[in-house]
């Protein structure tokens, strides 16, 4: 059992969501989040201030997957956030140690199985 | 000033020239929040371009082309870059002729503006300024002249009390060419149907707009006369009983009264009482509230459904129901409300044949002349940004700002570094 974190461009938030759901990984949580991965910085000019973005917006994918998953999880991810620039993002997998989903009670490798799979 | 200029008159365009030019900037509101958060600078924008844009074009030739005396089809160029606008009235009316010029000036800007909703969310800022450049040279100041000017709808006998013809079909059937020669933004049809990120906002916008209708259509009498008051209180009439309706219509449709339905309600109201607004009495001004709703209702569910990206339905909100306002008249025209004709109901039967003729028409050259013009113009400039541009969103990419921009990780860049770094915001658009 892991937990699968990418971090990806805004953009392509759509496109990781259709690659996961084609890997028929269901169940996953995403954020807003900010960050900087040694990409260009994009430059704003308000009025005469111009300012240099350090952090780009990101999305961030939350996904407990049971050990089967993991791969074609991070296959999805990468299919879909690839463009090839700097920029494109990162991706943690890290152990779990427990999962249990609230309504039932049911732990770990249950926990993390989408309903009617 | 002249003798003839009526001092009361002369306030009251003033007044709703100024009524007007404000509904431009509440079309922006309105249309930045129908849009995502990512494009919402560069509709905005877009809105803001034609206050810069078309005053200029209608300043240097476009208000000649409509009001110069010239032929049936189009003005002369008597007035090129104002050339004798002065005090003296343009023909029989009461108030300067520079201040009937800008007052004109802000139907222009407006007309050009609400075509941009077709093209939101993928269109180049530069090409859409040169698009609105010529539009409001070569499309909009004809079908002006064929209804204001004196042009051949005008002496035929056509009812346009504020703007049927050249602003809501002249807008409406200009902006289903804009969209079917732009083309659909890439996500259409799968994700991107209408997503607005601001529902306020798009409330905020249309009553800023319905506020300023009453300039609009109210001051389209050229001072306070019978027909100018008879306007300004179906603008209240009209929109009001649109929104009623449309209210029903949602129920029907889906259990729930929505917002966004509401502003678009207030619209196509407003939009169906401009050409009648001066001609029919306050009872049918409201049978018009039910009536215009309904066809622009049915195309706004329908049109999502075909492939045709016509983003904001600028068509179905302002051609559809400038069309249904333009017959209307034909039908219920009162002359004792207005003073000149009697419609189909009143025993004359000529008015609605010159209303379908403008009902024909308008749409035909609204259409055909924008297909052709922007069809030439993508053979020189490429109208779209690139699908990766598209994604990233038209504020960064078009303007280099954003709308709601969080601070964090922000780095001020000293004035003598800024030419340096300028060079990175290509690099970082498209990073």
């Amino acid at each position: 059992m892991k937990l699968v974190i990418g971090i990806v461009r805004p953009e392509k938030t759509n496109d990781v969501l259709e690659a996961l759901y084609r890997a028929e990984v269901r169940g996953l949580s995403i954020s807003r989040v900010q960050g900087h991965g040694g990409e260009l910085e994009p430059v704003q000019t308000y009025r005469g201030t111009t300012v240099q973005m350090a952090l780009s917006d990101k999305v961030r994918f939350d996904i407990a997957v049971s050990d089967e998953f993991v791969q074609p999880t991070i296959d999805a991810l990468c299919s879909g956030a690839q463009t090839g620039e700097v920029g494109d993002g990162k991706i943690f997998v890290v152990p779990l140690e427990r999962a249990i989903r609230i309504r039932t009670g049911e732990k770990d490798h249950g926990a993390v199985t989408p309903v009617g799979a | 000033m002249p003798e003839t200029i009526n001092t009361g008159d002369t306030a009251w365009t003033l007044m709703a020239a100024a009524l007007v030019m404000f509904m431009t900037i509440g079309l922006g509101v309105f249309y930045a929040g129908l849009v995502r958060a990512k494009n919402s600078l560069n509709t905005f924008m877009m809105c803001v371009a034609a206050l810069a844009v078309v005053t200029v074009s209608w300043a240097l030739i476009g208000y000649s082309l409509a009001f110069g005396d010239g032929s049936g089809f189009v003005g002369n160029f008597d007035y090129v870059a104002l050339k004798d606008v002065g005090f003296e009235p343009y023909g029989e009316q009461t108030v300067p002729h520079v201040v009937f010029f800008a007052f004109q000036a802000t139907f222009c800007i407006l007309t050009a503006a609400l075509v941009s909703g077709a093209v939101v969310e993928r269109m180049r800022f530069l090409p859409y300024l040169g698009f609105i450049a010529l539009w409001s040279i070569l499309v909009y100041p004809i079908m002006a002249h064929w209804v204001f000017g004196g042009g051949f709808l005008a002496e035929n006998g056509t009812l346009d009390f504020a703007g049927g013809v050249p602003v809501e079909m002249g807008s409406g059937f200009t902006a289903l060419a804009a969209a079917l020669v732009v083309g659909r933004r890439m996500d259409y049809g799968r994700r991107a149907h209408l997503l607005p990120h601001s529902t306020p906002l798009v409330l905020l916008g249309a009553g800023i707009l319905w506020f300023g209708w009453f300039g609009f259509n109210g001051g389209s009498g050229i001072g306070t006369n019978q027909n100018g008051v008879l306007a300004f209180v179906n603008t209240l009439l009209t929109p009001a009983v649109c929104l009623l309706t449309w209210f029903a219509l949602d129920l029907i449709r889906g259990r729930k009264v929505t917002a966004v339905g509401a502003a678009t309600a207030i619209i196509v109201g407003c939009v169906g009482i401009t050409p009648a607004g001066g001609f029919v009495s306050p009872g049918w001004a409201m049978a018009l509230g039910v009536i215009v709703a309904i066809p622009s209702y049915l195309l706004i569910v329908w049109r999502p459904r075909t492939r045709v990206d016509e983003t904001l339905d600028v068509l179905a909100a302002h051609g559809i129901s400038g069309f249904v306002g333009i017959l209307f008249i034909g039908f219920v025209a009162q002359a004792d409300w207005n003073g000149i004709s009697d419609g189909l109901l009143y025993g004359e039967s000529a008015l609605l044949g010159d209303q379908a003729l403008a009902a024909l028409v308008a749409p035909l050259y609204a259409f055909g002349a924008t297909f052709v013009l922007l069809k030439l113009m993508s053979l020189a400039f490429r109208l779209r940004v690139t699908e990766h541009e598209e994604a990233i969103g038209l504020d960064v990419t078009q303007h280099g700002e954003e709308a709601y921009v969080t601070g964090e990780g922000a780095i001020l860049i000293e004035p003598g570094e800024a030419d340096h770094r300028g060079q990175e915001v290509v690099a970082g658009a498209t990073a």
